[in-house]
């Protein structure tokens, strides 16, 4: 069982909000211990789903909690909004898809940064996105 | 409204970013570049990115257009500084820039971009 060390919420509502996100995430992935690599996968992981959230998810918000799990510690960050929802999410979590105007390597981009990924969705439900990245 | 500056030293462009960019930032600098490189016949375009401590696939499709626009308009982009936590990052991400020319300071970017067009 992990515990948890410290814990916030970021508002993920408007451009702006995603810069932030990434300033919240780098300060708690310093404070947690992660090496700089580990740091930066984290805070890259961070932009796109916070970006996904704004563009796609209509807004929503990241919760974020520093965990200490026995001899390690890491960062969750949780991206919760309550837009459309995925309809496909294999679709979704295909390389380079994408319904907008991106590149599409977002969610797939994401979850290869980070040691856990957890997607919840489903059409009109909105979109809950975990990730963690231990030390 | 806020832009991220663009140097003019000789028949190069250099481009300096220092701040945590949000999207529309990054798309101004887009234009704004392409702009410069007409009106001024810059023949490159130096891109220091030494101060960001992330490039994300929104950021990194603009350096990727950058590069490609800039060889339409006859120069060419030199992406200088990137750290080496960023382009593991990068990689892994999925993005590998095809076709963006690298240095690791603003000094070999500069003898980069100098060494290309004196071979032209
Ligand atoms: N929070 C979300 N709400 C609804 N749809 C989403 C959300 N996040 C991602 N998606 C869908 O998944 C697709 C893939 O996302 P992503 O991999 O980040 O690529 P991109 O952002 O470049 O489109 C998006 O185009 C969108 O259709
Ligand atoms: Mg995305």
């Amino acid at each position: 069982m992990s515990s948890v060390l410290s814990s916030g919420t970021q508002p993920v509502r408007i451009e702006q909000d995603v810069v932030l996100a990434r300033q919240v995430v780098r300060k708690a992935a310093i404070d947690c211990g992660l090496r700089l690599i580990d740091q930066t996968k984290l805070v890259t992981a961070a932009s796109e789903l916070a970006r996904n959230t704004v563009v796609y998810g209509g807004g929503g918000d990241m919760d974020w909690a520093i965990l200490e799990d026995g001899l390690r510690k890491g960062v969750r960050l949780l991206f919760r909004d309550e837009g459309p929802g995925i309809a496909d999410l294999k679709l979704a979590m295909t390389d380079g898809w994408t319904s907008g105007g991106g590149l599409g390597l977002g969610l797939t981009g994401a979850k290869r940064l980070v040691n856990e990924f957890e997607l919840d969705t489903a059409p009109g439900a909105g979109t809950r996105i975990t990730i963690t990245r231990w030390t | 409204m806020e832009r991220i500056p663009i140097l003019r030293m000789g028949n190069f462009l250099l481009v300096t970013i220092q701040v945590d960019m949000h999207d529309q930032l990054a798309l101004t600098l887009q234009d704004d570049l392409s702009e410069r490189i007409n009106a001024t016949s810059a023949r490159g375009v130096l891109l220091d990115i030494s101060a960001l401590d992330m490039v994300d696939s929104f950021i990194g499709r603009m350096i990727g257009t950058i590069s490609g626009l800039s060889r339409i308009m006859d120069a060419h982009t030199v992406l200088v500084g990137m750290q080496p936590a960023v382009a593991i990052t990068l990689v892994e991400l999925g993005m590998n820039l095809p076709g963006v020319l690298t240095a690791l300071d603003v000094e070999r970017g500069m003898k980069l971009l100098r060494d290309r067009v004196a071979s032209e």
